[in-house]
């Protein structure tokens, strides 16, 4: 009897993302998916509009990651009307985008993925989240996490116009600089970052890394995809969330491509299914061999594991150090250990802070020289930053005045969604057997999918943040023949 | 308030930004909590279709609805609502006039299919496959919702008690909003909550040097001018719509010496927000001749539906109709 398990974490209610389960006669699992019920096309309603509202409109396709979307878009404009910012005005850009990603990731530490390690992936299910953690570390610390962000977007306000979709990017510079009686306040919140950030290594390693269960679990097959990974890095191969080239490493680690993103349709193809609305992206001259790993299987992925296993190190001290930490204590480079995602967002979250405070330090931060305007006519402009949640490319052609004839978007988490399927696949098909599953499993698919941040961007809300897992078991025609969930 | 009243916060075809700005409120949510029970929160709370399908009708007092409504999952889910809740609210500018993935309105289903799984630039697809809802393939069925043709408002689909303005709504507003539902005295039916009812301009630090009559001999684009700082950008020839938008935000983006582009909406009274904004655009033109005018208008403002209409094309005149039962 074919037996069909929904599991509807988000998607019933917010249309954005469910998992299928099909078992076969024994009752073990043939087949899981990740199924995406949700389009909106924009890269087809932004033609005819005026380029440079491009980064106030495409920064509404994700209210969680507006700030990517700005900058990538942003940085497309660059392209499209062939200018480069001024030194100062790309220090800013790159400034605003390092506060972004330091309060992003801490929010996924702390609220969404942590709880399950922070609190324990075996922990009671009303405790697996934000408020588990705080009893955990303590009330001081959940208020230091609630202060640090209160403050890094307030900031983020007074640069930008907004923290939910800014309004400041234009080709060749931003809009508005910052004062030298505001920087000092930029300064003073980047130190707190800092040590925020290391602090947050502190508590992962007192309570992951010293727990032999947690590591084995990072460590266990059923997380582990041997897969191609892909991330921007600068001139010295660095990790670098603002610019550079997009590197690919192999399952080996070895260098596969470095490119400059002009030239990402040499690169990147999209499959298509019939049973989800978003695509696959993978690498195209590997080709699509369905969802299978290994170096002859195009599929790559994408955000913090990604990024360092792509780049060969990290340009700030202390994120350097922690990242040597990382790949000494996992066994060297690369890590393929799906749930080894949280400790890299933490080092990222240390280069954050630290390439934060270098910038608000910088002398030229201050200066009135926000903008080079453009003078050529525009034509093709393509645009790349890394989001929080990994790759995000912008690609715009237009009209001699400007005005929209094209767009194409490759968006973080889509070039993470044949991982993502094959990650829920495997844990599926590790926990269930012979028909014989309980609410275990619950948490382990979700922390498959977990790891990876993905911008269901309800994940951020979910305050407290335990994403409800609701999971049907069906027979065939239908019926639910049991229940199980992890919210009461 | 002896006994916790229910709330529900739900989202459509939305970014997350709404989502956000509930958790900006951070401990004034607390304020929240202690006055209401949330009965469906997505993520946080049991959100299970069938829970809210056990409540009895109008059992929830407050549902607050954000994003707009493009998929047959999200009709479903706004109808079930409205007949549980007392009060439905519109959250954001995509709930109440169709905000941003409204401008989708223009473009049809296919166009827009066509190209998302055949023709754009870095499609692979040989099979010639698409998201097809009801598909089944061998021993594997799948459900996902239909792609309606063009996008609505809410109350494009079911009736609306209130709205909240703003894409997203700031961190005040919201509160303003909270705390006008939870006073003793509730608003007229169709009022708009948390905002202002005077213009943007009124609470623009700039307004000062906006003189009472404005006059344009040409609109400039940010793509190849900088705006000066500290000086009305509409006076200098940008197409800021503070003149024409509601109030609340605090001029947030004119702060950052970039033009409002009217995320909060239309003033009382003002049907179609559109249509005011250009004709309010027009007024300004400093010319009688007619060409003139229309180079004036091909450009600066060469596409004006692009400017005009960014947060509310569905509820524009041409485009204002109610939802064909299952979409359109
Ligand atoms: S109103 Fe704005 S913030 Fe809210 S869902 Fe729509 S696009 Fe996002
Ligand atoms: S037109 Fe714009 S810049 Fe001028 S006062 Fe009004 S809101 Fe401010
Ligand atoms: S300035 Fe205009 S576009 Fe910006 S937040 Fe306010 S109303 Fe919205």
């Amino acid at each position: 009897m074919q037996h069909k398990i929904t599991i509807d974490p988000i998607t019933r209610l917010e249309g954005h993302g469910k998992i299928e389960i099909f078992l076969d006669e024994k009752g073990n699992v043939e087949r899981a998916f990740l199924v995406v019920p949700e389009l909106r096309g924009f890269e087809i309603f932004v033609k005819g509009k005026p380029a440079e509202d491009m980064p106030i409109i495409t920064a509404r396709i994700c209210g969680v990651c507006p700030t990517a979307h700005h900058m990538a878009s942003t940085k497309a404009l660059d392209d499209l009307y062939k200018v480069q910012p001024p030194s100062p005005a790309k220090k800013l850009r790159e400034m605003l985008y390092n506060m972004f990603m330091l309060e992003d990731h801490a929010l996924h530490v702390y609220i969404l993925g942590g709880p399950d390690f922070i609190v324990g992936p075996k922990a009671k299910k009303a405790e697996r989240n934000v408020l588990g953690v705080i009893q955990k570390v303590g009330l001081e610390v959940g208020k230091k996490v609630i202060s640090v962000r209160r403050e890094i977007r307030e900031l983020m306000t007074l640069l930008a116009g907004k923290v939910i979709h800014p309004a400041w990017g234009v080709p060749g510079g931003v809009t508005r600089g910052i004062k030298k009686e505001e920087v000092v306040n930029f300064i003073k919140v980047a130190e707190k970052g800092v040590e925020f950030a290391l602090f947050t290594l502190k508590v992962f390693k007192d309570i992951v890394l010293s727990n032999k269960e947690y590591v084995d679990l990072i460590l266990s097959d059923a997380y582990t995809h041997r897969t191609y990974y892909m991330g921007l890095v600068d001139e010295n191969k660095k990790l670098n969330f603002y610019d550079g080239k997009i590197r690919v490493v192999d399952p080996e680690g070895k260098e596969y491509a470095l490119f400059d993103v002009r030239n990402y349709r040499e690169y990147i193809a999209e499959h298509v299914e019939n049973w989800t609305y978003i695509k696959f992206p993978f690498l195209k001259k590997v080709g699509w061999k369905g969802f299978v790993d290994g170096k002859d299987s195009g599929i790559y992925s994408v955000a913090p594991l990604a990024r360092l296993n792509a780049c060969e190190g990290i340009s700030t001290p202390r994120a350097q150090e922690a990242y040597e930490e990382f790949y000494k204590t996992l066994g060297g480079k690369p890590v393929h250990h799906t749930l080894a995602n949280h400790w890299a967002r933490v080092v990222e979250m240390i280069y954050a802070a630290e390439r934060f405070l270098e910038l608000a330090k910088d002398p030229e931060i201050t200066s009135d020289n926000i903008r080079n305007i453009p003078t050529e006519t525009p034509t093709v402009g393509i645009g790349v930053v890394e989001a929080p949640r990994g790759t995000l490319i912008h690609h715009y052609e237009t009209d001699e005045r400007g005005y929209i004839t094209k767009a194409n978007l490759i968006v973080a988490t889509q070039n993470n969604s044949a991982r993502i399927s094959m990650s829920i696949d495997k844990a599926a098909k590790s926990l269930i057997k012979e028909g014989k599953y309980d609410e275990g499993i619950l948490n382990m698919v979700e922390m498959a999918f977990r790891a990876y941040d993905p911008c269901h961007a309800c994940g951020t809300h979910s305050l407290p943040g335990n994403i409800p897992v609701l999971i049907n078991i069906r027979n065939k025609n239908g019926e639910i023949i049991k229940t199980i969930k992890n919210f009461e | 308030m002896a006994e916790k009243s229910k709330v529900a916060f739900y989202w459509c075809a939305s970014c997350g930004g709404c989502e956000e700005a509930m958790v900006d409120l951070a401990e004034d949510i607390l304020q929240v909590v202690e006055k209401a029970e949330f009965v469906l929160w997505p993520v946080a709370m049991d959100f299970k279709r069938e829970d809210v399908e056990n409540l009895k009708d109008e059992e929830i007092l407050v549902t607050f609805i954000n994003g707009a409504v493009r998929t047959s999952e999200q009709e479903e889910m706004v109808r079930l609502l409205r007949k549980k809740s007392k009060i439905l609210i519109a959250f954001g500018a995509c709930a109440y006039t169709g905000g941003v993935p409204g401008l989708a309105n223009c473009y049809s289903r296919e166009e827009i299919l066509n190209f998302y799984y055949k023709s754009g630039d870095t499609v692979f697809n040989p099979e010639d496959k698409k998201p097809t809802p009801h598909f089944i393939e061998g021993n594997f069925a799948f459900e996902i919702p239909e792609f309606y043709g063009r996008v609505y408002a809410v109350d494009q689909v079911v009736d609306v008690d209130y709205y909240i303005p703003g894409c997203a709504p700031t961190r005040k507003v919201v509160k303003n909003a909270i705390d006008a539902l939870f006073s003793s005295q509730l608003p007229q039916k169709g009022s708009i909550l948390g905002a202002s009812s005077k213009s943007l301009c009124n609470e623009c630090p700039l307004n000062e040097t906006k003189p009472e009559k404005i006059y344009v001999k040409k609109f400039k684009r940010v793509d190849k001018t900088q705006p000066e700082p500290d000086k009305c950008l509409l006076i200098q020839g940008y197409p800021c719509l503070g003149p024409v938008t509601r109030g609340g935000c605090e001029a947030l983006c004119v702060k950052a010496n970039y033009p409002c582009t009217g995320c909060f909406g239309p003033l009382d009274d003002v049907k179609d927000y559109g249509a005011k904004a250009v004709s309010f655009l027009a007024s300004i033109i400093d010319s009688n001749d007619e060409k003139e005018i229309e180079k004036i208008i091909d450009e600066g403002l060469s596409n004006p539906l692009a400017i005009v209409y960014r947060y509310s094309l569905p509820k524009s005149l041409i485009f204002d109709t109610k939802i064909k039962k299952n979409g359109g």
